[in-house]
């Protein structure tokens, strides 16, 4: 096991590529999923609001149900 | 293709493929992991170090893809305005710095063993390092604008001329003498790598690439929203 953690001497450079590519790519989804989760509940909050009749209006504020 | 292109539709369908990315992208980092770590073998001259590769050769590779299709993407909303053209093209950016700024991190901590450096003024490594500039040049010049649009313009004509820097990528290892060692997978006559580490690196490639579709997908959804959320706020001031 600590075999293959020393990666025949090269663990100090093999491990910290991969924890830090881990790193940055599970952070950068993490943000990307909270920012959308967010911006959603800001939109239902506005959208109710400003009122459902003048929101329905408008194709674009449909929840996507149209044909 | 324009059925697709209709944001309302894009939101939907977006919501839909967006979870069976997810699965695969997971499920293609265990297999990669595994076959990167267990399968593979060590390189005769390099040893384990070589490991190093199936996270630096995707991410370099990514890190080119995403400047050609936000490039490709700036280049649609400049000519045809199509308005999923420009936030496609910015939701692409932090992502495409990502995996430049982990290419060369990751070839940092492989040059140190392999080459005896952290870093050279190689040709190759130079126009790895620009490529990152005009990613954060990009996202610096679509902030700086009052004007959304106007923002999102000057940003796509920027992306459009850095775009000259992706063949001077993809060719500085054959045009100068560089540390770097020339391409061994995409190249005439075919891959020069042993299959037993030529398959490991191509479902950590492919992986790569389904995470990008992911966060891509939920990326572009919030900036979808986050435009629904600035008309209704100007409704809102303006009294409907």
């Amino acid at each position: 096991m600590s075999e293959f953690f020393s990666m025949g001497g090269y663990g100090a450079y093999v491990w910290p590529s991969y924890g830090m590519a881990a790193l940055v790519m599970v952070v950068l989804l993490i943000t990307s999923l909270r920012n959308l989760k967010s911006t959603e509940t800001t939109f239902q909050r506005l959208k109710a609001e400003v009122g459902p009749a003048k929101a329905n209006n408008n194709e674009e504020f449909s929840d996507g149900d149209e044909a | 293709m324009h059925r697709f292109a209709n944001p309302t539709r894009f939101l939907r369908i977006a919501a839909a493929v967006q979870p069976w990315m997810a699965g695969i992208t997971v499920l293609l980092f265990a297999v990669g992991l595994y076959m990167a770590f267990f399968t593979a073998p060590p390189d005769y001259q390099q040893g384990e170090s070589v490991r190093i590769m199936y996270i630096h050769v995707p991410a370099a590779w990514m890190g080119m893809f995403c400047y050609a299709a936000m490039a490709v993407a700036s280049a649609v909303g400049l000519i045809w305005k199509h308005p999923l053209a420009d936030v496609a093209a910015k939701a692409t950016a932090p992502v495409g710095a990502a995996f430049t700024f982990l290419a060369l991190a990751t070839g940092s901590l492989w040059g140190k063993p392999m080459w005896g450096t952290w870093w050279v003024w190689d040709a190759r490594l130079t126009s790895m390092l620009i490529l990152l500039f005009l990613y954060v040049g990009y996202m610096a010049l679509q902030g700086a604008f009052d004007d959304r649009a106007r923002g999102a313009k000057a940003s796509a004509v920027l992306a459009l001329v850095g775009a000259v820097n992706l063949p001077i990528i993809k060719f500085s290892v054959d045009w100068w003498n560089t540390l770097h060692q020339p391409a061994s997978v995409v190249k005439m006559g075919g891959p020069s790598i042993h299959p037993d580490m030529l398959w490991p690196l191509l479902i950590m490639a492919v992986a790569f690439k389904t995470y990008y579709v992911w966060i891509l997908l939920v990326r572009i959804r919030q900036e979808l929203t986050a435009n629904k959320v600035r008309i209704l706020r100007m409704r809102q001031v303006h009294g409907g």
